[in-house]
């Protein structure tokens, strides 16, 4: 919150010096102030990838957590992913709705192309062709849809930079879902129990009319346990989860080491789930 | 003044007639219900009885902006003289519905008498719901 | 002056009474959908917004045409406009009650509503749609009703109006660029991120809103004895030619924009909407009809007011023809293609097409038929106290 209000006040003082040359400015500085306070992911700084990777942009401070998601654990194991995608919703009391129209899904499977428009061209090697990707929300540091909605029923946790779900308050106007660059939401177009087979108690559902979607397991980081996703996964590395913003984390460690592409950079809304292709 | 008697009984019949909600009430309503003490023999809440009685909806409010806003996560910790220590999580799944665990005999008694119609059940479930799916 | 509205001849009754009774099936459907949920439209997970979201676009952009008129008349004292400003600020009214109406149907959780007041969050683009849309709502219905009253008294209106006369125009400039916003701002959708989607919806809205008050004014002269001037009308067609000039050039920069540069997310809502988009073996183009039916439309409308102009000729028929072509081209360019086609395809490039069920149309006729209820009880007025003055 601070950083976002010291960014906003360095822009609007130097726009009102430079005048239009000012932002470029800023976001030079932006990117030397982010190495001079060793901030992690060095090895992508640098990165001449088109599109303007997050990594070296100015980003906030605290706890962020995030996501790596090993495509090579994967490849060869698409049943690895069905019990992830299983594991979460199961512990989430998602409806299992059928029809496209009113599906909802907070982790599932696509295609490479469909998962990394930006990404794609026509000459992809066989594993990424034939391939599912496991899709979800990016949890990004820099959210569209919190921008969007009108009644902060859906922000970031100040604590661990979760984009959160407050069901209590969403009015169901779907505006986030129209800004998501990811199309991670949901909206529960009809009463989702029906489609529910069987529940967790220890989570909630939820009612008609609301949107819905992954919350990097809160509720399950609340009492200590991993994301059920990775916990379904345990031992295979497959999904690593952990703190972006603590270079001792075992997440940035594989991001120092691994070349990690990232879901629609250009979007500008700095993703934290990677993957490792 | 003319036609005193007319205009003043009119205005009676006017008054009784737009307060038949309260007159309904009052004749319907009898006494107040005794809601069903927990099943599980628990004699000790997370807050004393009254405040409970009267404030559970704040204290419910409070608890879902900790948990969904703040990642406020921490337990709460009851020491019942018949079970022992009991620990909770926020939220009324996690701590109400675990000692009263028939909603219609606890909470829907009193809700209806007051015609309070909480939408706390269109999300969250009661014991007897969970047990109706298959569990995990 | 509300007693104005309930005496008329028979048409008039037939006219509110069929009006009523597509009033009554809307909240029947309403009704339906309020019990089930959104489910029964035939919006999906993937397009998101449908009718509703696209019919309110366009009525933001009808309440915000009536500046057209406001502006000449008050800004630069344009007195044939005398008799028809009002016509401006009450068409504004209703399109701004239709505008809410919708906005409430397309809520998942109506009842929560208010929550938008309870956690203002100034960030978000619907905020502050809110306000300016009920800013511009109040500030009608104050300048419209004071300055009603003051002519049906004849004196001239009290000076404090001008006020806020004054502050509606930004305002109605406001509404429609505020509504852009909500689609301009957005990261990933292509279609709708372009700088020039607040100056198109002007544009096209500077068209909509005098070409319906055209309309409206010739079925009064036929049915309701009230003339609104030749003078004015033949201003009036001007105005919504240069308009849709305007307009129909912003869009063609879209398109070149899209396939000169080629890049493929500039292209694809163009080719979903004029050429049918293909998608794995298979060709989307649900909306292709109704948009070359909207191009035709958008220029025999265009053709009719030139040759009005460049012959030197005004006939009425000829007006009314060209108008109601360039209200429909346009509500199929905002109040269809623009919301749907923003969702095609969808972030992860798959294309799912919509098509509005009978309830969801039955809700938005429903709606409709409210706006025009209350824009024809507020005509009423406004011609029933110039009869009054007249006399």
């Amino acid at each position: 919150m601070n950083n976002k209000r010291r960014k906003f006040l360095k822009m609007a003082g130097a726009t009102v010096l430079a005048g239009m040359g000012a932002p470029v400015l800023v976001k030079l500085h932006g990117t030397a102030q982010a190495s001079a306070d060793s901030e992690p992911a060095p090895a992508h700084a640098a990165d001449s990838h088109g599109g303007g990777h997050g990594h070296g942009e100015e980003q906030n401070a605290g706890i962020r957590l995030g996501m790596v998601i090993d495509m090579r654990k994967f490849y060869d194991d698409e049943a690895l992913l069905d019990e992830a995608i299983a594991a979460c919703h199961l512990a989430h009391n998602v409806p299992d709705i059928d029809e496209r129209k009113s599906e909802i899904k907070w982790i599932w499977k696509t295609g490479y192309g469909n998962a990394f428009p930006d990404h794609s061209h026509n000459r992809r090697s066989g594993s990424v062709e034939n391939s599912a990707f496991p899709v979800l929300c990016n949890h990004c540091d820099n959210p569209s849809c919190v921008k969007a909605c009108p009644t902060k029923a859906t922000f970031v946790m100040e604590k661990n930079g979760i984009v959160s779900m407050d069901y209590h308050r969403c009015i169901g106007c779907r505006f986030c879902m129209a800004a998501c660059p990811y199309g991670a939401r949901s909206f529960n177009w009809q009463d989702p129990r029906p489609f529910i087979t069987v529940y967790n108690p220890e989570f909630p559902g939820r009612n008609r009319g609301v949107v819905e979607k992954c919350n990097f397991c809160s509720e399950r980081l609340g009492k200590g346990l991993e994301p059920a996703c990775v916990e379904a996964c345990a031992g295979t590395g497959a999904i690593v989860f952990g703190d972006l913003n603590d270079p001792e984390s075992e997440i940035s460690k594989v991001l120092h080491e691994e070349f990690t592409i990232q879901r629609r950079p250009a979007a500008g809304t700095r993703p934290s789930v990677f993957y490792i292709v | 003044m003319f036609n005193k008697s007319l205009i003043l009984g009119g205005l009676a019949v006017f008054v009784l007639l737009v307060t038949t909600p309260f007159w309904y009430g009052l004749l319907k309503a009898g006494p107040p219900p005794t809601p069903e003490p927990p099943p599980n023999g628990a004699s000790v809440c997370v807050a004393p009885v009254e405040y409970m009685r009267s404030s559970h909806m704040k204290l419910l409010d409070v608890w879902r902006d900790e948990v969904i806003r703040e990642a406020k996560r921490e337990t709460i910790v009851v020491n019942d003289p018949k079970l022992g220590t009991l620990e909770f999580g926020k939220g009324l799944q996690l701590a109400c519905m675990d000692c009263h665990s028939n909603k219609e005999q606890f909470c829907d008694s009193c809700h209806e008498y007051v015609s309070a119609r909480p939408d706390c059940w269109t999300c969250h479930m009661t014991p007897a719901e969970i047990a109706s799916k298959e569990a995990l | 002056m509300i007693e104005k509205t309930l005496k008329g001849k028979p048409a008039y009754w037939i006219w509110l009474a069929i009006l009523a009774s597509v009033i009554a099936v809307g909240w029947a459907c309403y009704f339906r959908q309020y019990v089930f949920g959104l489910g029964l439209t035939g919006m999906s997970r993937d397009v998101s917004w449908g009718l509703y979201i696209s019919q309110f676009t366009f009525l933001v952009g009808v309440a915000a045409g009536g500046l057209m008129l406001v502006l000449p008349y008050y800004i630069h004292n344009y007195k044939e406009f005398g008799r028809i400003t009002i016509l401006g600020e009450f068409l504004a009214i209703s399109a701004l009650v239709m505008c809410l109406m919708f906005i409430m149907a397309d809520l998942g959780q109506p009842l929560r509503g208010l929550n938008v007041i309870f956690y203002p969050t100034p960030y978000s683009m619907l905020f502050w749609d809110m306000c300016v849309l009920w800013g511009y709502l109040l500030l009608n219905l104050l300048c419209g009703w004071v300055i009603l009253t003051s002519e049906r008294k004849q004196v001239p209106p009290p000076k404090w109006i001008y006020f806020f006369v004054a502050i509606s125009i930004p305002f109605a400039v406001s509404i429609h660029t505020v509504t852009a916003m909500l689609y301009c701002g957005l990261p990933g959708r292509h279609f709708w991120l372009s700088a020039i989607i607040a100056p198109r919806f002007l544009a096209s809205a500077f068209a909509a809103g005098p070409s319906l008050i055209l309309i409206a004014c010739l079925i009064m002269r036929k049915y309701a004895n009230f003339d609104a001037g030749e003078t004015a009308m033949r201003k009036l067609t001007t105005i919504i030619m240069y308009a849709v000039i305007i307009n129909t050039f912003f869009f063609l920069l879209e398109f070149f924009v899209g396939f000169y540069s080629e890049v493929p997310g500039h292209m694809h809502s163009l080719q979903y909407l004029f050429f049918g988009l293909e998608h794995h073996g298979e060709v989307y183009n649900n909306l292709v009809p109704f948009m070359w039916i909207a191009t035709i439309f958008n220029f025999v409308g265009l053709g009719v007011f030139a040759y009005m102009k460049i012959a030197k000729v005004f006939d009425y028929r000829l007006v009314g023809f060209g108008s109601v072509l360039v209200f429909l081209a346009l509500w199929a360019d905002k109040g269809l293609g623009f919301v749907f086609a923003g969702f095609v395809p969808n972030p992860l490039e798959e294309v799912t097409e919509y098509y509005p069920t009978l309830n969801e149309i039955g809700i938005t006729l429903g709606i409709w038929a409210t706006g025009i209820l209350l824009l024809t009880l507020l005509y009423k007025i406004a011609i029933g106290v110039e009869h009054e003055v007249e006399q």
